[in-house]
């Protein structure tokens, strides 16, 4: 059964959280926007803070409802905690009688995410389907992974470019939490309707000042999830979107989106489950030490594709197409999954805005006539 | 394990430039003494009068080619050096001098010196690679001093140097900085800017003006409405192109098409 904190008492969360030995990890406001950092408590989250998001452009407002969670997802996502943008795997160090490698161990932390969305919780579980149960596991993953705690927010707004209900991602939370918090904002009435996921989850609300929630309460966050299904920012026709986009290769759109991407990167950088890599050598001066490094890496990059000779996807067309036919189509015949959750951050966060769901609406369309 | 035997020696040369790039060197303070123990330095006015004679191992080239004299002197520089590495916007494009590439240079001397007869220059400012064989490039104005010992420590230990050419705006992701172009509607140079600064605007707030010149790919075009929306005028896009990297073609190609656009409407109000 589903109980209700309240809004007053939701550092009592954060607390026992913390208490357990948890890195509590939430949504704070910096430079401009809502970022992921450490939540030491519930203060540090950006209260009565709205983001007003569309493609290429995203700007916080302060509102006068004093919510917690009003905003959607920012540039940040949970990859930066997981899937982390630069590690160093090891070192290298020469002696006398030859040289050994020092693995660098992946910290072993508790991690709680506070906030993650409906969206985000599918997001993690792609990236857990490839980097831990794929072909090729990534240890340092699974073990960021091993021992998370996920309380879920259910969105109250949809952002200008959210698309989940269209993905079928969201907005609600269905499972892989521990606890779901549902934000009910109502005058002189504050409070948050908590779904218990797991055990863990129990425990957890089992320290806390909740009671019994009742029938109008679960009724309220029902419709708060309906409210936000129906407000949101962008659509995406899926049937048969796969073949579509796949029979489409050499659709004249392509040549068009060429025209406007700048090859920048940034929609891969901050789309949630993109989990390209790339790996660098350096050597110190004293030709000593040697460092293998990881860092995040793009198919809009040269380097990307390049082979013996030169870069198969010289153009940014090809470079493009390879990214949204990833993420819309090959990702299914490769994970059986799609790799878009619908969650809009590489159409807010792309310089020049341009908006996966027109172009693959564009590309999936017959060509006009003439 | 084979340990090195002899030190490779280095060479820092300077052509038309402000001296800023050989500075990072200096500026290297933690490491210095580990480079001055894994080579020999033979030449670097910065730092010592000492000359040694050539050949080098590695040669780093600073400046650009504005005189028939210098274009004459980097081609014995080039025969002396096993590898070439070129540092710096003026070695790489021409630096800003090459605002004279598109200008009258013999009225500017008119107008700047007393007795212009003693000025012997070409009239363009051209980077080193379009006068002799490079080896690698290091952008910026001036270079960033972490590609540079991490281009030294992969030449020391014959390792291939690795120098990411994609956008500043990778860089600025895997920082987790907030995009100020989106966030606060300030023009950015990011996406066709060469990496290797590290995003070092955008982390303190401000647009990326370009110091190390364009990527890999650039769609200048494709930026301009951006730039606009965030409120630069033409004037200011073209500026913008028309400084360190002035000659580079990208930006160079970016400031005509600004400075056609300008005219054109000069033209019509007119
Ligand atoms: S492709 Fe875009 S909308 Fe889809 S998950 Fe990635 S960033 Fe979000
Ligand atoms: S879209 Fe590009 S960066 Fe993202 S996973 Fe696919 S190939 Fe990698
Ligand atoms: S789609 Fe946008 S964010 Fe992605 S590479 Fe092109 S311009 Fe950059
Ligand atoms: S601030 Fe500039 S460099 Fe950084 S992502 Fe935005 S446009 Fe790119």
């Amino acid at each position: 059964m589903p109980v209700v904190l309240a809004a007053a008492d939701l550092d009592a969360l954060v607390q026992a959280l913390a208490g357990r030995g948890y890195r509590v990890l939430g949504p704070v406001a910096r430079d401009g926007a809502i970022v992921i950092d450490d939540v030491r408590r519930a203060a540090d989250l950006p209260i009565g803070l709205e983001d007003v998001q569309g493609p290429g452009r995203y700007r916080l407002e302060r509102r006068e409802h004093g919510a917690f969670f009003a905003f959607t997802v920012g540039p940040h996502s949970w990859k930066q905690t997981f899937h982390v943008p630069v590690e160093r795997l090891f070192q290298i160090r020469r002696h006398k009688e030859g040289f050994s490698v020092i693995p660098d161990e992946a910290p072993r932390q508790r991690i709680a995410l506070l906030g993650a969305r409906a969206c985000e919780i599918h997001a993690i579980a792609i990236q857990d389907r490839i980097l831990i149960h794929g072909e090729h596991p990534d240890p340092r993953y699974a073990a960021r992974r091993s021992d998370v705690f996920v309380v879920a927010v259910n969105c109250m707004r949809a952002g200008g470019t959210c698309f989940c209900a269209s993905m079928g991602t969201g907005p609600r939370a269905e499972r892989g939490f521990d606890l779901a918090l549902t934000e009910l904002v109502e005058p002189g009435d504050h409070r948050f309707l908590v779904e218990i996921g797991s055990d863990d989850g129990a425990a957890v609300a089992a320290e806390l000042p909740v009671r019994p929630a009742n029938p109008e309460e679960i009724g309220a966050a029902a419709s708060v999830s309906e409210r936000t299904a129906a407000a949101m920012g962008r659509r995406l026709d899926t049937s048969g979107l796969k073949e579509r986009l796949q029979k489409n290769l050499e659709h004249p759109r392509w040549d068009d989106v060429a025209t406007r991407c700048l090859a920048c990167g940034n929609c891969t950088m901050v789309c949630p489950t993109c989990f390209c890599t790339e790996f660098e050598d350096t050597t110190d001066l004293a030709g000593e030490t040697a460092e293998r490094t990881k860092r995040w890496e793009s198919c809009f990059t040269l380097g990307f594709s390049h082979v013996h000779g030169g870069s198969v996807r010289s153009s940014i067309k090809a470079r493009y197409r390879q990214w949204l036919t990833h993420k819309l189509a090959g990702w299914h015949d490769q994970f059986g999954t799609s790799g878009c959750v619908g969650c809009g951050r590489c159409i807010t966060w792309c310089p020049v805005g341009i908006d996966i769901t027109e172009e693959a609406a564009a590309v999936g369309l017959p060509e006009k006539d003439g | 394990m084979p340990t090195r035997k002899k030190r490779p020696k280095l060479a820092v040369f300077k052509f038309a430039s402000c001296d800023g790039c050989q500075l990072s060197l200096l500026d290297c303070e933690d490491e210095l003494l580990l480079l001055a123990d894994a080579v020999r330095i033979a030449s670097f006015a910065e730092a010592s009068s000492r000359v040694l004679r050539g050949p080098y191992d590695i040669s780093l080239v600073e400046g650009s080619i504005t005189t028939p004299h210098d274009a004459e002197r980097i081609r014995e520089v080039r025969a002396q050096s096993r590898v070439l590495v070129t540092i710096g916007a003026c070695a790489t494009s021409g630096g800003v001098q090459a605002l004279r590439n598109f200008r009258d240079v013999k009225e500017f001397a008119r107008v700047v010196y007393a007795r212009p007869e003693y000025i012997d220059t070409l009239a363009t400012s051209t980077p080193i690679a379009d006068h002799v064989k490079v080896d690698y490039e290091l952008r910026g104005c001036p270079i960033d001093k972490r590609q540079l010992l991490a281009v030294l420590s992969a030449l020391l230990s014959g390792r291939t140097p690795s120098i990411a050419s994609h956008s500043v705006c990778m860089q600025c992701k895997l920082r987790g900085n907030v995009c100020v172009m989106v966030a606060h509607g300030t023009p950015c140079l990011g996406p066709v800017t060469h990496a290797g600064c590290g995003a070092l605007c955008p982390t303190y707030h401000r647009g990326c003006y370009g110091c190390f010149g364009p990527a890999e790919t650039t769609n200048t075009g494709g930026l301009e409405w951006a730039l606009v929306a965030a409120g630069a005028s033409q004037e200011d896009i073209a500026r913008t192109y028309a400084t360190f990297n002035t000659a580079a073609p990208p930006f160079r190609r970016a400031q005509e098409e600004q400075l056609v656009q300008i005219r054109l409407k000069e033209g019509r109000r007119g």
